[in-house]
């Protein structure tokens, strides 16, 4: 097994004419935090369906702890340890907090049909290890209080934070985070990145983040790619990014 | 029965559902016991009034729970009826009196078996598809399954299949009814069943959170096909005859109605439905010919008043920390 969680080689994806994504390599170490940055289009969102099954490339080669992911469905994938949340918020409407984050443990307690139908006494020793999970989740987000609410009833950021706590249900090994600041004011997004910080360093997984708002990933990320156009203009350090000639580029623009 | 009345879910929820299971099917035997002594007409309609919950339940796991729209449960409910009452008809006089409700009891699984397998059928393929196929493909196949009854002299064809015995009675029906309950609300209340929920919810969502849509979606199109299957049944061995024009379109429409009516998703309110929408035909039937104009109308106030809704007890949305 190589050393790495996630391995990119040279992953292309077409659509039609459209090369949206054009032979991107990207390595992520186990426990690391990346960020995965460019302007509107660049097809940061494209790489992140590719990587979660959504999308098949059209070329090179995608890896997951050492295993080719091609012809692999998504939710097969979050079973591996891949779990992901979306740049537009997609919890379960008509579910609670609670259930949000239970429907997502579901694969950990793969008690089926039968036993849910049964009720015999090991189905309800895993329903309740499975509650108690759920809720030692809620709990460490100050999602508790709000567990019966409606999902769709919180406030943004607590239905941003939730749907990360769903994400971490699956127990996954690398999280893929899709523009979490978004639509966030200046203090939610402090308060976002003390949080992600605190994801890393609590349940020990590598984190990707794709991300619009530079002050948040130069903030906490260890390494950034750059995707300009679907092609990687630059990666490394976030004070190296930040000097970049082509990044400040691809961002302001040039002169002349 | 204290002990039911008091039996609390929060606090025991798994054999708490269980103990309502029971409860439920011994009342059916204990009313089946004395329903002799019912007026024959109320009977019959309270039979129709069980047989229209189990299909209303069932069909709720699917267009309501899960969120896909199926308009095959007439045909599921004459692959179920077919089934059974021929098996009936072929080994009714190899058996003795007394074992009679085991011929009958194997018969209405057979028929529930068989219209599942057909639902696996059906479901497979088109279920791969997002919205509305699963539609127009039931909506084909219950028509498909009419004009092959109607075809089929095995079945008595288009003259119907007569002379079915008459096996159905309130106490099996009201038990069959009870398990249906009882099944749709277990599987749904786990961990496991809101898995069905959440591909209702947002099928992108529910795939990265490693629920299979297309599994969830398929399990419960069968289990649905199944208990319209055992319905088909009991229909069969209540009105003893079975006619291909009675498990058209307009069949499947009418428990689609109940489903809407009772409120996508909650099995009080579909139950309620059910009842309600079999009585009044009844009750209606001293307007003679404005019968069916009063209950379309009825339907659409109905509707027009509580879209979300008849009945918003027994919902799904604060189904919290408990089964």
């Amino acid at each position: 097994m190589s050393e790495y969680l996630l391995d990119l080689n040279k992953a292309t994806i077409r659509f039609g004419g459209l090369t949206a994504v054009s032979a991107l390599s990207l390595k992520i170490r186990p426990g690391e935090l990346i960020g995965l940055i460019g302007p509107n289009g660049a097809g940061k969102t494209t790489a992140f369906n590719l990587i979660t099954g959504v999308y098949q490339t059209t070329d090179g080669e995608i890896s997951f702890c050492g295993k080719s992911i091609k012809g692999v469905r998504p939710h097969d994938l979050t079973k591996a340890g891949i779990a992901r949340t979306f740049q537009n918020i997609r919890l379960f409407g008509s579910l609670s907090v609670f259930d949000n984050v239970r429907a997502a443990t579901q694969l950990h307690r793969a008690h089926g049909i039968r036993n849910a139908l049964w009720r015999g006494a090991s189905f309800r020793t895993g329903e309740k290890e499975v509650e108690k999970r759920v809720m030692e989740l809620l709990e460490i987000f100050d999602l508790g209080k709000l567990r019966n609410e409606d999902a769709k009833s919180l406030p943004y950021g607590d239905q941003r934070r939730l749907e990360i706590v769903r994400a971490l249900a699956t127990n996954p090994k690398l999280l893929l985070l899709d523009e979490p600041a978004a639509g966030m004011n200046p203090t939610e997004k402090e308060a976002l990145m003390r949080l992600i910080q605190f994801i890393k360093d609590k349940f020990k997984i590598a984190i990707m983040l794709v991300e619009h708002d530079m002050k948040v990933v130069m903030g906490i990320c260890q390494r950034i790619y750059v995707l300009e156009y679907g092609i990687k203009i630059a990666e490394g350090p976030p004070d190296e990014i930040q000097k970049n000639p082509k990044v400040i580029a691809a961002y302001l623009g040039t002169e002349g | 029965m204290p002990s039911i009345l008091n039996a609390q879910p929060s606090t025991a929820p798994a054999s708490g559902a269980k103990r309502w299971l029971i409860a439920g099917i011994a009342l059916a035997v204990v009313v089946s016991y004395f329903s002799a002594q019912f007026n024959r007409y109320y009977l019959g309609i309270a039979i129709d009034c069980g047989i229209n919950i189990i299909l209303a339940v069932s069909l709720n796991l699917i267009n309501g729970h899960t969120g896909q729209f199926s308009l095959g449960h007439a045909g599921f409910m004459a692959v179920g009826g077919y089934t059974a009452a021929k098996f009936t008809l072929v080994f009714e006089a190899m058996v003795p009196e007394p074992l009679k409700p085991l011929l009958f009891l194997v018969a209405l699984v057979l028929g529930g078996l068989i219209a599942a397998l057909t639902g696996l059928g059906v479901g497979v393929p088109s279920l791969r598809l997002k919205g509305d196929y699963l539609a127009i493909v039931t909506l084909g196949f219950g028509e498909i399954i009419r004009v092959i009854a109607q075809n089929t002299e095995a079945v008595g064809a288009a003259s119907g299949l007569k002379g079915i015995p008459k096996y159905t009675t309130l106490g099996w029906t009201f038990a069959v009814a009870a398990v249906t309950i009882y099944a749709v609300t277990a599987l749904v209340n786990s961990t496991y069943g809101r898995g069905f929920i959440a591909v209702s919810d947002d099928e992108v969502a529910a795939s990265s959170m490693g629920i299979n849509p297309v599994r969830y979606k398929v399990t419960a199109f069968v289990t649905g096909a199944f208990f319209a299957g055992v319905a088909g049944g009991l229909y069969a061995h209540h009105k003893q005859f079975l006619s291909p024009t009675g498990f058209d379109f307009l069949k499947s429409i009418d428990i689609v109605v109940m489903v809407i009516l009772g409120g996508m998703g909650r099995t009080a309110g579909v139950i309620a439905a059910a009842i309600l929408l079999t009585i009044m035909p009844e009750v209606l039937r001293q307007f003679a010919e404005y019968r069916m104009i009063i209950y379309s109308l009825l339907i659409i106030v109905l509707m027009m008043a509580r879209p979300q809704g008849l009945f918003t007890f027994g919902g799904r949305k604060k189904g919290a920390a408990q089964v």
